[in-house]
């Protein structure tokens, strides 16, 4: 088993802290292997960041990813540089109140995640939205695990509301609720 | 009161832990014993600086940020000689800046551990991605004769496990060693398993037994002479002008300096066996050997695999210790295998003593790679598939 | 302290603190260093400090190689580093006293930004620095500190650059304890030295100290005489010119231009790096 997973977004949204609680949840929580690396630079800090988590169940040799199993776009910037870096059978999340238009073969998973998040009450926990979505829809690690490597990652203070992202993530990427659109779609509107 | 190691345990968190390369060169170095770090800032080095100005306060150590990386060296060599076990951190520029006075921790015999977190040049280069570059300047960067001790981890967890070990080679030889990484490995977080103080070895430098008859430079058998720590007693002078067993300088004399010199060469290379470290996969059934190093090695590791589905006859030597080079390993597979491939970081620096080691019993071929990116599988197996089409 | 020195004669000296394998010294005959040494072995002296826990450290350069005449534990680094060097000794092992050898080029020259930095952490070090205008031991180069106008093998044609003011910029940053003194003075050096080790934090005594072989050769100030006058001609004490300042004629106040201040500039008291450190210590330790 070798998944590797690619989130982007803009700057500030939290994609690399998303990744490393990923990875955290695999490596630490999980007994799986992991692997994160990030691309940051000048143009990081508000441009397009992404970060990968490559998950495995044996030795991960060659650090890097070009085709994501897993994508999650927070930005359409993001998506429109990383959109097609995709496999056939790829899970895409994009959260359509920041992506306007995809035109991919794959299903879109639409998780409104900046939206739930301010229904929370901060918007700085969409990406952890995301990851329970992305738990929910891959898999990948265990709801137990993405539990634990969240609440390990966050000041005390912020538990419960990273509790309640991603508590809403999962249930969003469970289809619980009208927040999850699949289907193939070339754009959606607002 | 909880024991020194156990606060080491409780400072470093979680025995399992999802961290980055600099991360695991500072618990690796806490582990080692270390209680004193000098640093500057440098990306992608500046998380090491980081890890030890949190951890080592607490552990009732010392850190401290100096003016540069010129001063940083410096001052781990004046800790080093109250006793203490000391590193530095920086990335290439800072390395340059560091050569003079890694050539005085050679000469005056102070055991110290330098990490380069590796990033492109020449000058500032790329800074915030990894590269090979300094693989040259470790070895010839500082002036004048010597030897040098490096090492390559290739993952999160052996950069930990390769920094106790650097800190032990440096305390054994009583000499700087190098721990090379990128910065891309530097910057890169994966499982990191902090190990029980069960499962590695300290070693501490011989100490001086009795000031009566010592002298400070005098190395018996094992060319390293017993150390004695400033201020206890034994009023030793330290200098990096060419100087007697004594310690005093005699910079005219060709006999001494011939001497010193030669020792300080020999206690490295007459124990390369100790320090020379590497790893074999398919050594004893190859046509086709990989020699890579860092964070190259791990994707080759990968390819010889693959290549050998597509029936290639591919094995891969890793270099753990690059200096002092494995020149013996090297020969050895040189003889065994048609050709070797040498991806590098860089624009080939280990691939000129890989080919010497090889005296023309094999083709040596380099695939170089410099910008930022690693080396990818499928380049690495079309350099392979290529030098097996080719007519040997 | 007491305020009466009593001195050990020289040969007393010699038989308790200097390393007899290191002898004879590389200076030249005539040449100052002998005294800046004397001067600071008698301040051990009247102290008392035990040179089993004492490390003299220096730099490159005729004034570095005192390190090594002392019988203690001594580190004769490299070139501009000695400052760096002894804070690692320093703290690493904050109950051992550092003395610092350094020159002109080496501690205010290559070495300038390490003094900045030592003297803002107040690193408790005792640096004595020795002045002599010039680079003596390769032979006369130019030196940070040289006059205007003054000769040197790099400056045939008079030096057009303005020498730097060590003691005013170590006072201005805060040092604790700034003094500069020529080595015709001998027991306000050796008080300064003596008021410098026990002083907690960064202290720095400045020795000018002439160079005749270098430096006064080219300058005519080849003879000892001759040049041991020119420094009694050239300082004046910080009170004496503060004095001359306010209320001199303008004949004495234009005097001042070519004179160079002498005196304790600063003797203040200022927490040092390893008191802090320990307090950092104390609070967040395990």
């Amino acid at each position: 088993m070798r998944q590797e997973i690619r989130i982007c977004g803009f700057g500030g949204q939290g994609v690399i802290t998303g990744a490393v609680i990923l990875g955290k949840a695999a490596a630490v929580y999980d007994g799986l292997i992991a692997c994160q690396v990030q691309s940051y630079g000048p143009e990081a800090r508000g441009g397009a960041a992404r970060a990968e988590v490559i998950i495995a169940d044996g030795q991960i040799g060659y650090p890097g990813i070009h085709t994501a199993d897993i994508l999650v776009a927070m930005s359409q910037e993001a998506f429109s540089k990383y959109g097609r870096e995709v496999k056939p059978d790829s899970i895409i999340i994009v959260d359509p109140d920041t992506v306007f238009s995809w035109e991919v073969s794959q299903t879109v998973h639409l998780v409104r995640s900046t939206k739930i998040a301010e229904g929370l009450g901060n918007v700085v926990v969409a990406n952890i939205v995301m990851l329970g979505a992305l738990t929910a829809l891959s898999g990948v690690v265990s709801h137990e695990a993405i539990l634990a490597a969240t609440l390990a990652s966050v000041p005390a203070r912020f538990k419960e509301l990273n509790r309640a992202a991603l508590e809403a993530g999962i249930a969003a990427g469970m289809g619980q609720g009208d927040a999850v659109t699949h289907g193939r779609r070339a754009t959606a509107g607002r | 009161m909880p024991t020194y190691r156990e606060r080491i345990r409780q400072a470093l968190g979680g025995k399992v832990q999802f961290v980055q390369g600099d991360d695991a060169c500072a618990y690796g170095a806490i582990l080692a014993g270390c209680t004193f770090f000098a640093g500057y800032p440098i990306t992608p080095a500046t998380e090491v600086a980081e890890r030890m100005s949190e951890i080592l306060p607490r552990l009732g150590g010392c850190y401290i940020q100096m003016e540069d990386e010129i001063a940083s060296i410096g001052a781990i060599i004046g800790a080093s000689w109250t006793g203490a076990k000391v590193m530095t951190a920086t990335s290439g520029p800072g390395f340059s800046l560091m050569q003079e006075n890694l050539g005085y921790a050679i000469m005056t015999e102070t055991p110290c551990v330098i990490v380069n977190v590796q990033r492109s040049g020449p000058s500032t280069g790329q800074p915030t991605l990894g590269a090979y570059g300094d693989m040259m300047q470790a070895r010839w960067g500082t002036h004048g004769d010597h030897e040098i001790v490096m090492l390559c981890p290739s993952n999160v967890q052996e950069a930990l496990d390769l920094t106790i070990v650097a800190f032990n080679l440096a305390e054994r030889y009583r000499t700087p060693v190098l721990l090379f990484i990128d910065g891309e490995l530097g910057h890169m977080r994966e499982r990191l398993v902090i190990p029980d103080d069960s499962e590695f070895e300290l070693f501490d430098r011989v100490r001086a037994e009795s000031p009566d008859g010592y002298k400070p430079f005098q190395a018996g058998e094992s060319l390293v002479p017993a150390f004695a720590p400033f201020g206890s007693g034994y009023r030793t002078y330290v200098t990096g002008l060419t100087h007697n067993e004594q310690g005093l300088p005699r910079t005219s004399s060709a006999a001494i300096h011939d001497q010193l010199v030669r020792r300080l060469a020999a206690k490295i290379n007459s124990h390369s066996d100790d320090i020379v470290r590497y790893e074999e996969y398919y050594g004893d059934d190859c046509e086709i050997a990989i020699v890579a190093y860092g964070i190259t090695a791990r994707t080759c590791r990968d390819v010889v695999e693959a290549g050998r589905r597509r029936g290639i006859k591919v094995g891969l030597l890793r270099l753990i210790t690059i200096w002092p080079f494995p020149e013996e390993i090297v020969a050895r597979w040189s003889a065994r295998v048609q050709a070797m491939l040498v991806p590098e970081m860089n624009l080939g620096q280990i691939y000129h003593p890989i080919r010497e080691a090889a005296e023309g019993r094999c083709t040596v071929k380099l695939l170089a790679k410099i910008g930022g990116d690693l080396h990818s599988p499928s380049e690495l197996l079309e350099a392979l598939e290529e030098l097996q089409c080719q007519p040997r | 302290m007491s305020t009466t020195l009593t001195l050990k004669t020289a040969a007393q000296l010699r038989d308790t603190y200097l390393r007899h394998e290191m002898f004879p010294t590389i200076f030249c005959d005539g040449c100052g260093l002998g005294n800046v040494l004397n001067y600071t072995l008698w301040a051990i002296d009247q102290i008392g400090l035990d040179l089993d826990r004492t490390v003299f450290v220096s730099g490159i350069g005729c004034s570095s190689r005192l390190s090594g005449y002392v019988n203690a534990d001594g580190m004769h680094t490299t070139h501009g580093r000695a400052l760096a060097f002894a804070s690692g000794i320093k703290a690493a092992n904050p109950d051992l006293t550092v003395i610092v050898f350094t020159g002109d080029g080496d501690g205010a020259g290559i070495g300038g930004n390490h003094l900045l930095h030592t003297i803002r952490r107040n690193m408790d070090l005792t640096v004595i620095l020795v002045n002599n205008f010039t680079y003596g031991m390769t032979g006369g180069q130019a030196a940070p500190t040289s006059p205007v106008g003054s000769f040197s093998t790099t400056t045939p044609y008079g030096n057009i650059e303005h020498p730097l003011d060590i003691c005013e910029l170590a006072k201005a940053i805060g040092a604790p304890y700034v003094a500069r003194w020529p080595v015709s003075y001998p027991y306000q050096p050796i008080k300064s030295i003596a008021q410098g080790i026990s002083k907690r934090g960064f202290a720095l005594i400045e020795m000018l100290v002439p160079c005749h072989t270098a430096y006064g050769r080219r300058n005519g100030l080849k003879d000892l005489e001759v040049i041991w006058q020119w420094y009694r001609d050239h300082v004046v004490q910080i009170d004496d010119h503060e004095h001359i300042t306010q209320f001199g004629s303008p004949e004495e106040r234009a005097a001042l231009h070519d004179k160079m201040k002498i005196g304790v500039f600063q003797d203040v008291e200022r927490e040092c790096f390893d008191e802090r450190w320990a307090a950092l210590v104390e609070r967040v330790k395990l």
